[in-house]
């Protein structure tokens, strides 16, 4: 057994017994559950199960990667004490927070989902986009939320940057982006605006989402721009490897800090 | 037994250590002693691989401790504080020690003396800091390891296991262990240094045997000597 899977076996054990995962763990079974009861067609109740997956999933990310780093820094330093490679306790300390929190939200909205039976293939595929999407957001917004917390040693301003990249990427980006479409109406935006899109992970999301649930109100203007240029299949396949590219750039960073961080202590 | 040789290190604008030049010898106790801010924390950090020289190396014996971490199975690190995982248990954690250590564990002798077994079941957040502390002193013991990093071992310990600690440290000495450790309680390095090494504004100012220490200030007890030192600036 590698010394990854033996750190993550460990996590997992102290994660999957915390009080905030359990939260996390039934935030998304009751959220689904009220939605179906209560949201009309199961296409509607899925539709606004997509918006707040949007941001509820990258805000607990954050909030929850930025303490679990800071919660376990003097352990840590206990581990790497042993022998132990800093680059193996990154992967063991990542997945550790990541790969719970990603199967909580798959089987939390999975699972009431099917409860309540799903009406024709096109919903099927939208859980399963949804469950795609939502790991994907989890993976990103926790290795930003290390990458960040690795580099501040101040707990307080580590959190509060972690939470200005949240407020940035899923509140005020799409709507900024409109802003400029708006401003620039009268010139051909569909190009800069789909590079603008393939910057922010949450709307990349949201696209890869609203291209499958039939739905532009919902898609912001961007999504819009987007499903014009690419259609249904071509576009999820962009923006799932745009997303993997989102994954991949904040873990690598995360683990760059952290191989070459001192540990000065407090 | 291990070399320390011509070690800076700078974080941000502060110069922590400048050119530390020292031999931390086998078999015996050294206390690393010094002002607060000296760089004690820096220097043992070092040991362990936590923060890395500008420049300089460290050898141990032939070896040179290049970021390859192998060279800690034979180190055992008991600090200052620790947050262990709050939802593991004692003995959770003991495992998962073993399990990165990839070998058996050799010395309990300390989870008895300290009378750890019973709490050993209950998760970390049930535990008082001083139980943790016992744990923290448990493991950094339990693979006997040929080099012991301590760092402020009694504090937060009742009396009673501050002594039984600071017995484990010299029947360890006395099995050719070597020791380094810092502390503000100086008459409690006294009981237990051989060896004396003062650190100031980054600077190894004295390093020798404690009764060298105490010949040279002129002084009888530890706390003086180096309250002497601090004031000098190491030079007599």
């Amino acid at each position: 057994m590698t010394t990854t899977l033996k750190i993550l076996k460990y996590e997992l054990r102290d994660v999957i017994r915390s009080r905030s995962l359990l939260l996390y763990a039934l935030f998304f079974p009751a959220a689904t559950e009220l939605l179906f009861r209560f949201g009309g067609s199961s296409q509607r109740a899925l539709l606004s199960l997509a918006s707040v997956t949007l941001l509820v999933v990258p805000l607990i990310s954050v909030v929850l990667g930025t303490m679990h780093v800071y919660n376990a820094r003097e352990f840590n330093e206990l581990l790497l004490s042993q022998p132990v490679n800093r680059r193996q306790l990154f992967g063991g300390l990542y997945l550790g927070l990541a790969l719970p929190m990603a199967i909580a939200f798959v089987v939390g909205v999975t699972v009431p989902a099917l409860a309540h039976g799903l009406n024709g293939g096109a919903t099927v595929v939208t859980v399963l986009l949804l469950c795609a999407t939502g790991v994907f957001l989890t993976g990103i917004f926790t290795a930003i939320a290390f990458a960040i917390a690795l580099r501040f040693e101040d707990r307080v301003r580590g959190m509060g940057v972690a939470l200005l990249v949240w407020v940035g990427l899923a509140v005020v980006y799409d709507a900024l982006v409109l802003a400029v479409a708006n401003e620039f109406h009268a010139w051909p935006l569909e190009r800069p605006l789909l590079v603008l899109m393939l910057l922010n992970p949450v709307d990349l999301a949201r696209v890869t989402l609203m291209l499958n649930l039939d739905v532009s109100a919902l898609m912001g203007y961007t999504g819009a721009v987007f499903r014009e240029f690419f259609g249904g299949v071509m576009g999820t396949a962009v923006a799932l490897a745009a997303l993997s590219v989102w994954l991949a750039a904040p873990l690598f960073d995360g683990l760059h800090v952290f191989a070459r961080k001192d540990f000065q202590g407090s | 037994m291990i070399h320390l040789e011509s070690i800076s290190k700078r974080f941000g604008e502060v110069d922590v250590l400048r050119g530390v030049d020292m031999e931390i010898a086998r078999g015996r106790v050294t206390a690393i002693v010094g002002p607060n801010g000296s760089g004690k924390t820096t220097l043992i950090r070092m040991l362990l691989g936590l923060v890395r020289p500008d420049s300089g190396r460290i050898r141990w014996g032939e070896e040179v401790l290049n970021g390859d971490c192998r060279y800690r199975e034979r180190v055992g690190y008991m600090p200052q504080i620790v947050r262990f995982p709050e939802n593991l248990s004692g003995h959770e954690l003991l495992a998962m020690i073993t399990d990165l250590r990839d070998r058996p564990a050799s010395d309990d002798e300390l989870i008895r003396e300290l009378d750890l077994e019973k709490d050993l079941g209950k998760p970390f957040r049930a535990l008082s800091g001083g139980t943790r502390q016992k744990v923290n002193a448990a493991i950094a013991f339990r693979f006997s390891p040929e080099l012991l990093i301590l760092d402020e071992p009694t504090a937060g310990l009742d009396p009673v296991s501050a002594r039984t600690l600071k017995a484990k440290v010299r029947r360890q000495r006395d099995r050719g262990r070597t020791v380094v450790i810092t502390s503000h309680i100086m008459s409690e390095l006294e009981s237990l240094a051989d060896d004396v090494a003062f650190l100031l504004d980054g600077r190894i100012r004295f390093h020798g045997s404690q009764a060298e220490v105490k010949q040279q200030t002129g002084e009888v007890e530890l706390e003086g000597a180096v309250a002497r030192l601090i004031r000098t600036g190491g030079a007599q």
